[in-house]
């Protein structure tokens, strides 16, 4: 039992230490750097108002603020709405829409980026404000959202709906007003894995944003690398802008997010 | 005219499916075909079409392939090796935790939270948090081996080093994820296989291989595929933990998707690039396929 406990403890500092050292190194003046020792001796907040003056954080921050919001309002509109449709209603080539969706899941993104890219070259999504569009689509909705929001509506009783249907409310309300309040555990994982995995995203918006003012937080960082080449106390300054929020998020919703990878992960 | 319920219930079912329809046919099922199809032929960004090439894009990956000094066998040998170090350690750590964890009745909820941390930031910011560790002068981790009077080592600037050093971050990563799926399975196994273990004499180890393993096998298969596929996508990390991004040194960390980044998007090859990911897709459709298979397949204890 002591054991374990040793031994948990030395694995928990492996995972918080580098995180820690972030933070450490960001707050320390540069000439501290060289001078090795764990915690600043002087610490300063100077390195962040340098990198958040001589940068574009700032509108980094607002470009995945929006893309992550937006990709997730639609998320949790349209996967819930076709999850409960592919659940609750009986009609002609169900199953096949279904499959055609799931068969998506198959194909790696890596291998849809040039497609999308020649597509959006052709549609001008790759220009101007456009690129916030061109950034968010492959993502407004989800085939895995979608697969579990089906599962979940199995725990909404038909009779429930039925008896809205009597009372006369429509299809559109008995979804809207009877159903979705029911799943709403589901529905904010679901919520919160799209908004993190958004906010994170790299690949596709590495290169559909081609305007500094378009990229997002990790694209931004990417190149901000190139521009203070080992000047290391600006780069963990950076790194701690991009990181910092998502931790703050993952203290508030930790045990919704431990939850919902536990029940879709091996349901998945 | 009036429409009977279950007429009713069809048109709405289409209602709500139509924006989603037309965004799977439109987003996902067109760019599939299309990527097959750019992957036949010469095709640069900048003039629409290009001219159908058959064969000619794979041919030429195939011929690459054989050259000295070859950027591709350097990126399919490196995947294989970022899946064959990765995995593995991955699956080992990740159940190894979870069982420590299960053992334990105080801070389960601190310590699982501990592990899960990395998961949800970014692989940009991890990436440049270990180039900071991993420093050749100033690293922390050098730092540390000098203070125990060991050699300080090169890391990611040496060829061997490299891809072990960013296969050991992107197990790091994703570490949390894996520990919690194994919890969650080793919660499902009831507690009387583990008592009528002990009643017929079996000793941890023995319990260990004779009923935790196979009781996991579905999980350690759903895993193991998992991570199999996502160290075949490696690119944030080793895009973003090498000099310039090019998968260095000597092409030691490049990767598939890196070479199909750098094909595409430097070198506007974007065919050639196409044809890269349609042998992904045929490669992780194998996993895929096998995965269902071992799954689908009943298992008697």
């Amino acid at each position: 039992m002591l054991m374990a406990y040793v031994l948990l403890s030395l694995g928990a500092a492996v995972m918080i230490v580098p995180f820690l050292w972030m933070l450490l190194t960001s707050l320390k003046p540069a000439t501290e750097l060289v001078q090795f020792s764990f915690l600043p001796k002087q610490p300063t907040l100077e390195n962040y108002r340098l990198v958040l003056t001589t940068s574009s954080f700032g509108r980094w921050y607002f470009n995945s603020l929006l893309i992550a919001t937006i990709s997730t309002l639609s998320v949790a509109f349209f996967d819930s709405l076709v999850g409960y449709t592919l659940n609750k209603f009986e009609f002609p080539g169900k199953n096949i829409i279904f499959l055609g969706i799931l068969a998506t899941l198959m194909v790696p993104t890596e291998m849809l980026i040039i497609p999308w890219y020649t597509m959006s070259v052709q549609w001008g999504w790759h220009q101007g404000a456009m690129q916030y569009w061109g950034i968010v689509f492959p993502g407004v909705i989800t085939a895995v959202g979608i697969f579990l929001m089906r599962q979940f509506f199995d725990g909404v009783p038909n009779e429930l709906l039925d008896a809205a249907r009597m009372d006369g409310l429509h299809e559109f309300g008995i979804w809207w007003r009877v159903a979705m309040p029911l799943v709403k555990p589901a529905l904010a994982a679901l919520c919160i894995f799209n908004f993190i995995g958004n906010w994170n995203a790299y690949l596709w918006p590495l290169i559909i944003a081609s305007a500094r003012a378009y990229y997002t937080l990790p694209v931004g960082l990417s190149f901000f690398r190139g521009e203070s080449t080992t000047q290391w106390e600006k780069i963990m300054t950076g790194a701690s802008l991009a990181t910092v929020p998502l931790l703050i998020v993952f203290i508030i919703f930790q045990r919704q997010i431990i939850k919902g990878i536990a029940l879709t992960g091996l349901k998945g | 005219m009036r429409l009977t319920l279950r007429q009713r219930q069809v048109v709405w079912a289409y209602i709500f499916l139509s924006v989603s329809l037309v965004f799977f046919v439109v987003i996902r099922w067109y760019p599939t075909i299309l990527a097959f199809n750019i992957s036949f032929r010469d095709w640069n960004v900048f003039e629409a079409g290009g001219p159908w090439v058959g064969l000619q894009n794979y041919q030429e990956i195939w011929a690459d392939f054989f050259k000295p000094r070859s950027a591709v066998r350097a990126a399919f040998w490196n995947t294989v090796r970022y899946v064959v170090l990765g995995v593995p350690t991955q699956m080992a750590l990740g159940l190894g935790i979870a069982m420590l964890l299960g053992q334990i009745r105080r801070f389960v909820g601190f310590f699982r939270a501990a592990y899960f941390i990395p998961y949800v930031t970014s692989f940009v910011a991890v990436a440049f948090v270990w180039n900071w560790l991993y420093a050749p002068q100033s690293g922390l981790i050098n730092q540390i081996l000098q203070a125990f009077g060991l050699p300080p080592q090169p890391f990611t600037k040496s060829p061997n080093q490299a891809l072990p050093a960013i296969t050991a971050v992107a197990v790091w990563r994703s570490l949390g994820f894996t520990v919690i799926i194994f919890l969650a399975g080793l919660q499902q196994i009831p507690d009387i296989y583990y008592e009528a273990a002990r009643i017929d004499g079996a000793n941890r180890w023995q319990i260990f291989w004779r009923v935790t393993l196979p009781l996991l096998n579905p999980v350690i298969v759903y895993l193991s595929v998992l991570q199999t596929i996502s160290f075949l996508r490696m690119f944030d990390l080793v895009q973003n933990m090498s000099e310039q991004g090019q998968g260095g040194p000597l092409k030691s960390t490049t990767t598939v998707v890196l070479e199909v980044y750098r094909e595409g998007f430097s070198s506007y090859n974007m065919g050639y690039a196409a044809a890269l990911t349609v042998i992904l897709f045929f490669v992780i459709l194998l996993i895929t396929i096998f995965q269902l298979r071992v799954l689908s397949r009943r298992v008697e204890y």
